[in-house]
């Protein structure tokens, strides 16, 4: 299938008093149409920056400091902000985690969307603003109608997040990049969301590319994860695989650190330490201070993605030709 | 109101004295094992209505927000209640209540089989402060940025005047971050220098410190990633086992609670709806709101099977509905439950309130 995105090499600095900090260093990884890839990380792994640089977001003084990002073929991460803004709302589309600072509260629903649609489709005001109705039904907001004409603040905090998926998805994007959706959300409400944003998305062949740090939603709702760590993609490959198969050492710890809701444990795994800040990221692997598998090599060459079994991982546990001894000890 | 603060303001001036007296002395020990802690109805209920003049010109009535209402519960010494629920169900009320934070506007709350809020608002308000610590959610707010973390941990022992002298208290100090997974040698640094779990386990120290019998702990690992979550949840367990230490343990994830708790009790709204032992509510969990919560968990493993989301969303508090304020999402709701509030009954060790799993329907 032909790629809808691609990300090659893609570097993020920060320019200090300091010294650069490097936040994204060399992440890869490509979106098909209409797939939704999971990007799952801790707080500082560089999950939400790489969907920032996507949709040519980056705050300043960050900047894209090498690396392609590619849409359709056609780059992207060189535009100017006059030809992205022509993008970004057109062929991509953004949900940010907070529903609340992503609406202007001056204005009613109905104006931001009718505003979204008439800037980038070749539509008349009242066409517009049927189409506006039209999505705040298909994103289960009861009474459109009415509710159009009504300002953010007269919305709950679930309702609102109808209203920014109706928002992202108004000029029907190719892609869409979901900045932690549901993570402001009630769990009730988030599975709401969650269900709507899969259903939403796969009726209109959006892609989504969707962040979140929640495993449990990257698993109920993904085709593909990658897992980021300390602004690297560790693995990445089928949820299923990533979930049962870790070939990571990073992802395997992840996973059993995750309290389980069908299971009881005595004690909960723990990968010890925290992850490093970008002005002190280890030689070498950036994870192997913590990694019980880390071997002398850890210690001063970085591993890129590689094979490793149904998925791609950063290791060199997985390098070929491996001993089948150290195959074994990953899985 | 208890007036002793005023027949002797000396003592509640003289914070040294009253602690080397002893919980003993204050507290008298029942001869028969008692839960440490004893809610009974507690509630409390906030006055937000608009400003006298708005109410006068637009005439607008009172509005009372009733954001705990009538909640009772026990906890045995050495165990963990965890209260769970979705935002503004009233459980961080309940924390802020239970350490004297805010005053109940009705109810009691038993510590030890005395009247904590009569103690809060006595001359004994130091001691049951130094017996009842709280862990806050966030740990960038908790900590004052401007100290050192010898200073932070050590603020409770000076101000309850547990230890006075530089060189013992820096060695508690230094003991304290032990117990918690840091090394001594971190007490010259300020919280900027630590990561958000290394912070939490700095919080931890510091309500250690007064050698508290309750804790209270509001989210305490909501702002943490995974790996850092369970570090802290595994010291807190230690630390639980190796000092007889009671929780209450609040927290909207139902895996964490799994983990840590030993009874869980639900809310709904400012009231419990189910309160039962950790193994019965998850395996056999009674009340709809609780199923309904237990099935909108994403889950890691179990991913074919369909979910029903949950319909509707939590109403809002200031306008509960009537009857069973869970009615309108509720599936087995019928006339009854629209009209009549349901009560906390016990029903086979569990408590559940509501009118459908009492008449058998479900």
């Amino acid at each position: 299938m032909d790629k809808l995105l691609e990300v090659k090499d893609l570097v993020v600095e920060f320019p200090t008093r300091r010294g650069v900090l490097r936040a994204l260093d060399g992440v890869s990884f490509d979106i098909a149409p209409g797939e939704i890839l999971g990007v799952v990380g801790e707080s500082g792994a560089g999950k939400s920056l790489t969907g920032a640089a996507i949709i040519g977001l980056l705050e300043p003084p960050g900047r894209i400091a090498g690396g392609e990002i590619r849409l359709q073929g056609q780059r992207i991460d060189n535009l100017l902000s006059a030809q992205m803004r022509r993008i970004r709302g057109r062929r991509i589309g953004a949900i940010f985690q907070d529903p609340l600072t992503s609406l202007n509260p001056l204005y009613t629903i109905g104006r931001q969307l009718t505003e979204t649609i008439l800037t980038h489709l070749d539509v008349t005001p009242a066409e517009a603003r049927q189409r506006a109705i039209q999505l705040l039904k298909d994103t289960g907001i009861p009474a459109a109608e009415e509710r159009i004409d009504h300002y953010p603040h007269q919305f709950s905090g679930g309702m609102r997040q109808r209203v920014v998926i109706a928002l992202a998805l108004a000029a029907e994007p190719q892609l869409v990049v979901a900045d932690e959706p549901t993570t402001a959300l009630d769990v009730s409400i988030q599975a709401q969301i969650i269900t709507l944003l899969k259903r939403i998305c796969r009726e209109r062949g959006a892609a989504v590319m969707l962040v979140t740090h929640d495993m449990g939603v990257i698993a109920e709702t993904c085709d593909r994860v990658a897992v980021m760590y300390a602004g690297r993609v560790a693995e990445i490959g089928p949820v299923h695989e990533v979930i049962h198969h870790p070939a990571h050492p990073y992802t395997a710890g992840l996973m059993r650190c995750i309290p389980d809701m069908d299971m009881e444990r005595e004690r909960l795994h723990q990968i010890d330490g925290a992850m490093p800040r970008l002005n002190e990221i280890p030689r070498g692997c950036a994870f192997h201070p913590r990694c019980d598998k880390a071997m002398l090599r850890c210690h001063e060459q970085r591993p890129n993605l590689m094979p490793a079994g149904a998925t791609r991982a950063a290791c060199w546990l997985h390098e070929v030709p491996a001993t089948p001894a150290a195959v074994e000890v990953a899985q | 109101m208890n007036t002793r603060v005023m027949d002797d303001p000396a003592k509640a001036m003289t914070p040294g004295l009253e602690a080397s007296v002893g919980s003993e002395v204050c507290s008298p020990r029942p001869a028969l094992p008692q839960p440490l802690v004893v809610v009974e109805d507690l509630a409390r209920t906030f006055d937000v209505s608009a400003p006298w003049l708005n109410r006068v010109l637009e005439r607008k009535p009172r509005q009372l927000l009733h954001a705990v209402d009538g909640v009772s519960f026990e906890i045995a010494r050495g165990q963990t209640l965890a209260l769970v629920g979705e935002s503004g169900c009233g459980k961080s009320t309940v924390a802020r209540l239970l350490v004297g934070l805010y005053a109940p506007t009705r109810g009691r709350f038993l510590f030890d089989g005395q009247d904590a809020h009569a103690a809060y608002a006595s001359a004994q308000r130091r001691q049951l402060r130094r017996r009842i610590q709280m862990i806050f959610q966030d740990p960038y707010a908790s900590l004052n940025p401007r100290w050192r973390v010898e200073d932070i941990v050590a603020e409770p022992l000076r101000e309850h005047g547990l230890l006075n002298d530089a060189a013992a208290l820096r060695e508690r100090v230094g003991e304290l971050l032990r117990s918690v997974g840091l090394s001594p040698h971190d007490m010259v640094k300020y919280p900027h220098q630590f990561s958000g779990g290394q912070r939490q386990r700095i919080s931890i120290a510091r309500a250690l410190a007064t050698r508290p019998d309750f804790l209270v702990c509001d989210e305490p690992t909501s702002a943490l990633d995974v790996s850092v979550q369970a570090q802290v949840l595994n010291i807190m367990k230690d630390l639980q086992r190796q000092q007889g230490l009671t929780y209450l343990f609040i927290s909207h994830n139902l895996a964490v609670v799994r983990h840590v708790s030993d009874q869980v009790g639900v809310m709904y709204l400012g009231r419990l709806v189910e309160l039962a032992d950790k193994r019965t509510l998850f395996t056999q969990p009674r009340h709809p709101y609780t199923r309904m919560l237990l099935d909108a968990i994403p889950k890691l493993h179990d991913t074919s099977r369909a979910r029903t989301p949950v319909q509707g969303e939590v109403p809002n508090p200031l306008n509960p509905p009537s009857g069973c304020a869970f009615h309108p999402r509720c599936p087995h709701a019928n006339a009854r439950c629209k009209a009549e509030r349901p009560v906390l009954q016990s029903m086979g060790g569990v408590r559940v309130a509501c009118h459908a799993v009492q008449e058998g329907r479900i």
